[in-house]
């Protein structure tokens, strides 16, 4: 049993006034061992980005300008964006398929709802969970950055928190709107969004190519935010734009807890 | 709190929109007792179970759990609870040992002393030997009995069972009623539904009967016969399509005080009577010639089915 607990021990009681949905934590990450090489798909795909777009579309385009009247290689520009990217795409998949999965099929938050957890705990919980999963490809998509050189600025160590945000946010209004879907069919919207956000959220080039209506249209959304908070952390152009980068986050993070452990209620506690 | 009813309900209401699942019942449970809630399907016995476990709040009405208020104290409650679900909901990605360990947890139960319980828990189940299996591939009685064994990681107050033995074989069901007979014996107050009858005499010191979220009645197995029953009953059964006719013919039993009441059913006829063999006697005087003559005990079924019609409930 002293390995069983091993997973367990990484999670530091009342880490973000969890409450007792660090329970469930410890229950996901039990689950997880067993099934380890999952998250690695999850990495694979922006790396690949990083590999095939920063370095090979970067020959195309060559140095571009950077802070402080210095230029820097495409990739550098790319892999904020990419880290970004990666770190919504953690938290979307485990706080829509995996939670969908648990909600109505494995049935385990009724099983949870019968112990001294609440509906809080169970959203709080799981919301949690996938921010870890998030952090998990940020960390090693981080890693990666710094040992291919596209991380200049000392604001890059703020880059693993920024993700952790994102991954946050999305956790959030992933599981808020899992408990709206009907079916495996509704997942099919959750492609639909994500795709869009990667390709538009400034990831490839900056705002200033689309027109204004767009350049609106794209600054409401969530990804816009997490890419220009981290790219503003990379590359050390650090300002107020920044802080109201991370307020957006955090209060579409806060919403989306607020609306899943109401849903959550609505559902299983009726 | 010895005195004090481990459940207090006064006119407890669940409502879903316009139906009254539950319509303004009242019952208590004593520490000790095993106590059962019968019923058809949709006599509202879940919902009731739901609202004692804290899951769902009541529409109106008092309750009491514990002493304490679910709407309220809900955490609390549920602490000290330990619930068997009507369909087993165990967690399947995981093994039977870490099933117990996870809701363990869920309880904040430190992990030495979690570690220790599982190990009698395991035994208890019967389970020891499949302790580090994956829980999908285990049979029905398995799965029931490790259920069982979750809901007591928390050494509970009150242990409440929603059919526990549905669907499952005999030799399952006389395993699993062995490992309830246990808990009892210990102490454990337990708060059990079923729709079948056997069980309910087998375990229950005390019950109600539900219909359409009402109380048709209330007392112990044995009462209820008494009550609602006789203490025999003979079964007669004539050729086909004969036995309208034959009843009317026995109408005269009622009279000379050999049968309380006679039921007419399709393939057979009821008599109820507290001497099966004087009325088996009165029978044959009358030179009916039944095809076939069962004397029995009455039994909690004929209550139920009294009190609750032989309609289908679907």
């Amino acid at each position: 049993m002293s390995s069983r607990a091993l997973p367990v021990r990484v999670v530091p009681p009342g880490m973000f006034g969890l409450g007792r949905g660090r329970r469930l934590i410890e229950r996901d990450l039990l689950v997880a061992r067993r099934v380890w090489w999952v998250p690695l798909s999850g990495i694979a795909e922006p790396v690949f980005y990083l590999l095939s777009i920063g370095i090979g579309i970067g020959k195309l385009v060559g140095r571009i300008p950077g802070p402080h009247h210095t230029t820097i290689v495409y990739a550098t520009y790319v892999a904020p964006a990419l880290l970004a990217a990666s770190a919504m795409n953690g938290a979307v998949y485990e706080s829509t398929f995996n939670v969908y999965f648990k909600l109505k099929y494995a049935k385990i938050f009724d099983a949870v709802l019968s112990t001294p957890l609440e509906a809080v705990d169970v959203a709080r919980g799981e919301i949690a969970y996938a921010l870890l999963r998030g952090t998990f490809y940020a960390a090693i998509f981080v890693a990666m950055m710094a040992a291919l050189g596209d991380l200049v600025s000392v604001w890059a160590v703020l880059a693993l928190p920024a993700a952790m945000l994102i991954s946050f946010a999305f956790s959030a209004v992933g599981m808020a709107a899992t408990t709206y879907m009907r079916g495996w069919t509704d997942f099919d919207l959750v492609q639909l969004v994500l795709l869009p956000l990667f390709l538009f959220s400034t990831t490839f080039y900056p705002l200033s190519t689309y027109p204004r209506w767009l350049q609106l249209a794209v600054e409401c959304t969530p990804l816009f935010h997490g890419v220009s908070l981290v790219r503003a952390l990379t590359l050390g152009q650090v300002g107020p734009a920044a802080a109201g980068h991370a307020a957006y986050l955090v209060v579409m993070g806060v919403i989306g807890v607020v609306v899943a452990s109401r849903r959550v209620r609505v559902l299983l506690l009726e | 709190m010895p005195g004090e009813p481990l459940i207090y309900a006064r006119g407890l209401t669940k409502t879903f929109g316009s139906l009254r699942a539950v319509d303004a019942v009242d019952f208590s449970v004593t520490r000790g007792e095993a106590f059962g809630f019968l019923g058809p399907n949709g006599a509202g016995k879940s919902s009731t179970m739901r609202m004692i476990a804290a899951v769902s709040p009541r529409s109106g009405g008092d309750l009491r759990v514990l002493g304490l208020d679910p709407d309220r104290d809900g955490p609390t409650i549920r602490g000290r609870l330990g619930v068997v679900p009507q369909e087993d909901n165990l967690d399947l990605e995981l093994t039977v040992r870490e099933n117990l360990y996870v809701y363990g947890r869920y309880f904040d139960i430190p992990r030495r002393e979690l570690r220790a319980r599982i190990e009698r828990l395991l035994d208890f189940a019967q389970l020891s030997e499949r302790a580090d299996e994956r829980v999908e591939p285990l049979s029905g009685g398995m799965k029931r009995r490790l259920t069982i064994a979750r809901s007591l990681v928390n050494e509970p107050d009150l242990l409440l069972l929603d059919e526990p033995t549905t669907g499952l074989d005999p030799q399952a069901r006389h395993a699993l009623w062995d490992r309830l007979y246990r808990l009892k014996a210990e102490g454990v107050t337990l708060v059990l539904t079923t729709h079948y009858m056997d069980e309910a005499e087998q375990l229950c010191d005390r019950l109600v009967v539900m219909e359409g979220g009402r109380i048709a009645a209330e007392g112990s197995p044995r009462a209820l016969i008494g009550r609602y029953c006789t203490r025999e009953v003979v079964e007669l059964r004539f050729g086909p399509g004969e036995s309208e006719r034959m009843a009317a013919k026995l109408t005269g039993l009622g009279g000379a005080g050999v049968s309380e009441r006679i039921e007419v059913l399709p393939d057979r006829l009821l008599v109820y009577t507290d001497e099966g063999d004087a009325a088996v006697a009165a029978v044959e005087a009358l030179r009916l010639e039944p095809v076939s003559v069962l004397v029995r005990r009455g039994t909690l079924e004929d209550v139920f089915l009294r009190l609750t019609g032989r309609h289908l409930v679907d």
